[in-house]
């Protein structure tokens, strides 16, 4: 536990980060608002855990899972026409505890109607040079920082040159590691190239992913002829700090996406999710073309204020909850 | 045999790697983008004393290590063996020259060291901080001259080199710091 003085300096410090980053969006006429964190529903991502619980209501009771982010909701929102929206929500993945991760914590997200992904990288820049006073962001493609800090070229490069260097470079791989191709890209991306980028000392922004890592991003051909995601990653003090999508709008694609997620959920015994009807349908009524990012606040505030671990900025950290 | 899921890694844990018993020094919970998690454990090999660092895929599991730590009083070696006595038991323990390589040159009969058991068989024997020892040989004291400035190597009464102010003569009783195997000050007297 902190000390009543450290507590009470982290309360009044997220407190007038939590005023500033409000007014930005004021001022940028984004509305706030709330949306339920119990959902008979859940993402089906393969490495994202939702935590469970019961409603008890006789022959209305039912399995619910409480969110981990408010996306889904959101979505639902801006097909009925709310407009451009954020939330500051509280959200939970179970099984994730570390220096850097908590089973609950703060997310800020927000969507922008006719925004394209640059729009939004633009402002989320904005907001972290006025919020927390860091430089401008760079901009990376995916594909240049491997070439970059690896010297490789990940369209040239198949899955047994990746697993090599990534057993090459990486202390303590052992040889009968086993993942798949985007395993071992992203291996070779937090173990490698995410320390380089802390030492440039100033954020980077990461696009035009792989699009086997689209997740609810739109998939685009790019300038070099690749198909790619239209999302993007903020790194920033070996941080990931933000993940931003061109929304992927088309219902039946994203039906696709959530049954081959609940597939690779099977093959590696996990238990398969729920698959949000309600998003489904109010997408088909109409989802506007739209850019979303969420922003770990956590994260954001041990960058702002220097602490190297996530529950020094919770107040009353998970551990003693 | 118990084990331990990464779940519950965390510094100073005993676990068994590749036959030989080690502990925990770090341990990070690593989730890159939105792909499969894992730990990135550094360790100390018991045995070897060497640090190495290994990647674990989350919920994959470890053997537990017995391994405990207590305090024995050095008793005496007899060339081959450094044997060590619970004060409170009087159960007796014999270190090998490995066990002591770190403490040889601080063992003094009677004083107490932290000894690490695998399967009730010292690890490893580590000395305290501080230990006051006496100086056997060193070159004449320079009487009068206390600023410390210079020195001179001492030898002291366990087989230890350390460097010494000029004003220290033979028979003088020492503090010294083992982690740095530096002294410190002349011991109070009692």
């Amino acid at each position: 536990m902190l000390h009543n003085e450290q507590l009470q300096n982290i309360l009044k410090r997220r407190a007038k980060l939590l005023a500033n980053v409000r007014r930005f969006f004021s001022v940028r006429n984004v509305l706030e608002v709330n949306t339920p964190i119990l959902s008979s529903a859940a993402p089906t991502a393969p490495y994202l855990d939702s935590f469970s619980t019961r409603f008890e209501a006789g022959s209305d009771s039912k399995d619910l899972y409480l969110h981990t982010s408010p996306e889904f909701a959101m979505k639902r929102l801006l097909s009925a026409g709310s407009g451009a929206i954020y939330q500051i929500a509280t959200v939970f993945r179970n099984g994730e505890l570390g220096r850097q991760h908590a089973p609950e914590f703060s997310m800020l997200e927000w969507y922008r109607p006719g925004f394209s992904l640059t729009d939004l990288m633009t402002e989320v820049d904005a907001l972290m040079q006025q919020v927390i006073g860091l430089p401008a962001a760079v901009i990376f493609p995916y594909r240049d920082l491997f070439v970059k800090y690896l010297q490789l070229d990940i369209y040239q490069a198949d899955d047994v040159l990746l697993k090599q260097i990534a057993l090459d470079r990486i202390a303590g791989l052992t040889a009968d590691w086993q993942t798949d191709r985007d395993g071992w890209l992203e291996m070779l991306m937090s173990e490698i190239i995410e320390p380089q980028l802390k030492a440039l000392e100033m954020p980077v922004m990461v696009t035009e992913f792989p699009a086997s890592q689209a997740q609810l991003a739109k998939i685009e051909m790019n300038a070099d002829g690749h198909h790619v995601a239209s999302r993007f990653e903020l790194y920033a003090g070996g941080m990931e700090l933000a993940n931003g999508y061109d929304e992927l709008c088309d219902a039946t694609e994203l039906r696709q996406r959530f049954e081959q997620d609940n597939q690779l959920r099977l093959q590696q015994g996990k238990p398969q999710m729920p698959i949000d009807e309600n998003l489904l349908t109010a997408m088909q009524s109409g989802l506007p073309q739209c850019s979303g990012v969420a922003l770990g606040l956590d994260r954001l505030m041990m960058l702002y204020f220097a602490e190297n671990n996530i529950s020094q900025v919770q107040g009353i950290a998970f551990i003693e909850s | 045999m118990a084990s331990y899921s990464t779940n519950e890694f965390k510094a100073g844990l005993k676990f068994m790697m590749d036959g030989d018993p080690c502990s925990i020094i770090e341990n990070e919970f690593v989730k890159p983008g939105k792909g499969q998690a894992f730990n990135r454990v550094k360790f100390r090999n018991l045995k070897t004393g060497r640090v190495n660092e290994r990647t674990f895929k989350t919920n994959e599991s470890v053997e537990s290590a017995d391994v405990v730590e207590i305090d024995l009083e050095f008793s005496y070696s007899d060339g081959e063996f450094w044997h060590f006595m619970d004060p409170s038991s009087f159960e007796q323990y014999a270190a090998d020259a490995n066990a002591i390589a770190d403490s040889k040159d601080w063992l003094k009969e009677q004083y107490v060291y932290t000894v690490t058991l695998w399967n009730g068989t010292p690890l490893l024997v580590t000395p305290p901080n501080f230990v006051n020892l006496a100086v056997v040989e060193t070159d004449p004291g320079v009487r009068g001259d206390t600023s410390g400035g210079g020195g001179k190597p001492a030898t002291l009464e366990t087989g230890a080199v350390v460097r010494v102010p000029l004003f220290i003569e033979i028979g003088e009783v020492l503090r010294v710091d083992t982690r740095s195997a530096s002294y410190v000050e002349r011991a109070k007297k009692d």
